[in-house]
């Protein structure tokens, strides 16, 4: 299912389409229906330690595996600077590791609480896990967080994203199965509807050469409009959605600057937080924090791959040269307009549509595809023309059969569940069944889940089936460093005591100190430059020494 | 922590296919009928499985801030 079909030599991905290193980032909605007032950070670190519980019954060696957080840099601002760490929002230190350990939640929840369980054997709550998948599973905030593994192309990050959904899933069911604890609920949305709202972001690697202004200005009208392929849908409209209706994006009412470095205040439309997580006079990776969390795989798709189109044509020079009239504005109205009817002014005085954009940006991708040939049907990179073509159909069917749109695009689905809802019981938007409906189409549970239930009934188009999804959960994507992680965790997982997204940290007997294997190049560390190694030992010290004896600079990183 | 547990989704009943093929074009009036009740369908199985007390459980999915 890794579809890296089109070549990739060296270290370079074919340039100019859909391909590129990038991932996902997905915060639950977290809620114990039996226990409302249940303390939300507590509740996420008993999801984790519930996943640990379910992979344990596999693994041979100890489930936490400790965040490395020594290249993690939230305040360098990618317009070139560094917020002082005195000035900053605290939830904007998240290269501290969450303190809470027994003490800690003692003293803030009382025992009880702490007695109700959500401790290892050690007596600290597990707050991070790093799994076989190359995934990372952790509690940030107040919120269980999967954050998928790297991969190379649009169909692998649904794959991947989707294998996160199952993962909480299995913790959920764990959970749900302990006669002393409460069932806790997980949903993939990103408001309460009661003026919160918690992200899904997505991640980029570019090459640090493009200028930062470049890509503030080619994104922000393809962000602006996009929300029309790849929203979630929303019942009510406002921060606290006081104003009953629809709209496109969970998102959108939540964003109130064009560019910006915070990500849980003054969100801005650009992020600009510069932690490469890579070699960093090589890469930026490009942190998009606009997106909705997304069920449908149609939309998750088009989401990544035409977002990374986007970024080929910056980075190509050749992205459309057209500026929206006060974007966060716009970003609102493309929002808050279900009939997809209205104009938006550019600085040129023309007046489009958010359809509009998008064609003018698909125009532009196909053309870049078609002279770099990774478009081509039979000779390209495998995934830019199935891109553009589900780009297309989906722009075309929101134009003239929203019927047909709403077998792919979530909010017209979730839209179109709503509106069955309101004739056939002559229900007001305001009605609290309709947020009901809102709310549980993003339960994880495939029971439960509206998104799912449609799903079943084939209701909603696929991208990839379940079989690769469950390969996904227990499975790295081979070509990127990904796999070296997965494999790390699962073959040698009792002797890895940290990881990162670029490093590996081994504790292994008859090594003095800590080993700790950096992975600094993305596309290095695939079953290509490293699987032979994982299938040659059964024990990390040979593995080591192999892998760190001959350079000093080790061959995977 | 090797081997990640494989969760199949246990309710996931019908397998379909990866991308549903379209069905050859029926007559409008057939079409809009199928269509509704499809719908109704859907809704029936929908009430289902909604949760009870709508109001009351909208009301308490209270988040904390997130990003």
């Amino acid at each position: 299912m890794t579809g890296a079909s089109g070549p990739a030599v060296g270290d370079a991905l074919p340039a100019g389409g859909a391909m590129r290193v990038m991932g996902a980032e997905t915060e639950y909605g977290i809620h114990a229906p039996s226990a409302p007032s249940a303390n939300a950070t507590m509740m996420s670190a008993r999801v984790v330690q519930a996943y640990a519980q379910v992979t344990r019954q596999r693994a041979a060696g100890g489930a936490e595996t400790r965040w490395d957080y020594t290249d993690e840099e939230p305040l360098h601002d990618a317009r070139g600077w560094t917020v002082d760490r005195g000035s900053a929002h605290p939830s904007q230190l998240t290269d501290q590791p969450p303190v809470l350990d027994a003490e800690s939640v003692a003293l803030a929840y009382g025992r009880e609480e702490l007695e109700l369980d959500g401790q290892d054997e050690s007596g600290s709550l597990l707050m991070n896990m790093v799994l076989g998948n190359g995934a990372r599973l952790y509690v940030d905030h107040a919120h269980p967080e999967y954050s998928s593994p790297e991969v190379t192309n649009p169909r692998d990050a649904v794959a991947w994203d989707a294998a996160g959904d199952m993962v909480v899933l299995a913790a959920v069911r764990r959970l749900a199965a302990d006669p002393a604890l409460p069932p806790v609920n997980l949903y993939k949305n990103n408001t309460d509807n009661k003026s919160v709202s918690y992200g899904s972001h997505e991640n980029y690697l570019m090459p640090r050469s493009v200028p930062f202004g470049d890509i503030v200005r080619g994104l922000t009208p393809f962000f602006v409009s996009r929300q029309v392929v790849c929203g979630a849908g929303r019942l009510g409209l406002g921060q606290d959605s006081s104003v009953p209706g629809f709209q496109v994006s969970q998102r959108a009412d939540f964003f109130e600057a064009e560019v910006g470095l915070e990500t849980t205040i003054r969100r801005p439309i650009i992020n600009t937080r510069d932690e490469p997580h890579a070699t960093a006079d090589k890469y930026r990776r490009l942190h998009v924090i606009i997106g909705d969390a997304n069920l449908s795989q149609v939309s998750s798709y088009l989401k990544f791959g035409t977002t990374a189109l986007v970024l080929s044509l910056i980075e190509a020079g050749l992205a459309p040269k057209i500026e929206v009239y006060e974007p966060v504005t716009a970003l609102k109205t493309v929002s808050h307009d279900t009939s997809l009817t209205a104009k938006l002014r550019l600085l040129d005085g023309r007046r489009v549509t958010a359809l509009d954009l998008q064609w003018m940006y698909h125009e532009a991708a196909a053309k870049l595809a078609q002279d770099t040939g990774v478009g081509d049907a039979v000779d390209g990179d495998g995934h830019t023309h199935d891109v553009l073509e589900r780009w297309a159909t989906v722009l075309t069917q929101l134009d003239n059969d929203r019927t047909a749109a709403a077998g792919s695009v979530e909010w017209l689905a979730k839209l179109s569940l709503l509106d069955g809802y309101r004739q056939r019981d002559g229900l007001e938007w305001s009605d609290a069944r309709l947020g009901l409906v809102d709310l549980q189409w993003s339960d994880i549970r495939p029971e439960k889940g509206l998104y799912y239930r449609m799903l079943a009934r084939g209701r909603m188009q696929r991208v990839v089936d379940d079989s690769a999804i469950a390969a996904a959960v227990a499975e790295p994507p081979e070509d990127t460093r990904a796999f070296f992680r997965g494999k790390c965790i699962s073959s040698f997982g009792k002797d890895v005591v940290g990881a990162s997204w670029d490093s590996v940290i081994f504790d292994v007997p008859g090594y003095g100190r800590l080993q700790r294997v950096p992975t600094r190049e993305p596309l290095r560390g695939t079953k290509e430059l490293t699987g032979a190694l994982f299938e040659r030992y059964r024990e990390a010290g040979p593995f080591l020494g192999e892998l760190l004896g001959h350079n000093s600079t080790p061959p995977a990183a | 922590m090797a081997g990640q547990e494989q969760q199949q989704p246990q309710s996931r009943d019908s397998q379909v296919e990866d991308d549903i093929p379209e069905a050859p074009p029926a007559p409008p009036e057939a079409q809009a009928s199928a269509s509704t009740e499809g719908v109704d369908d859907l809704l029936d199985e929908i009430d289902g499985v909604l949760e009870s007390n709508a109001e009351e459980f909208v009301r308490a999915f209270v988040q904390k801030g997130g990003q």
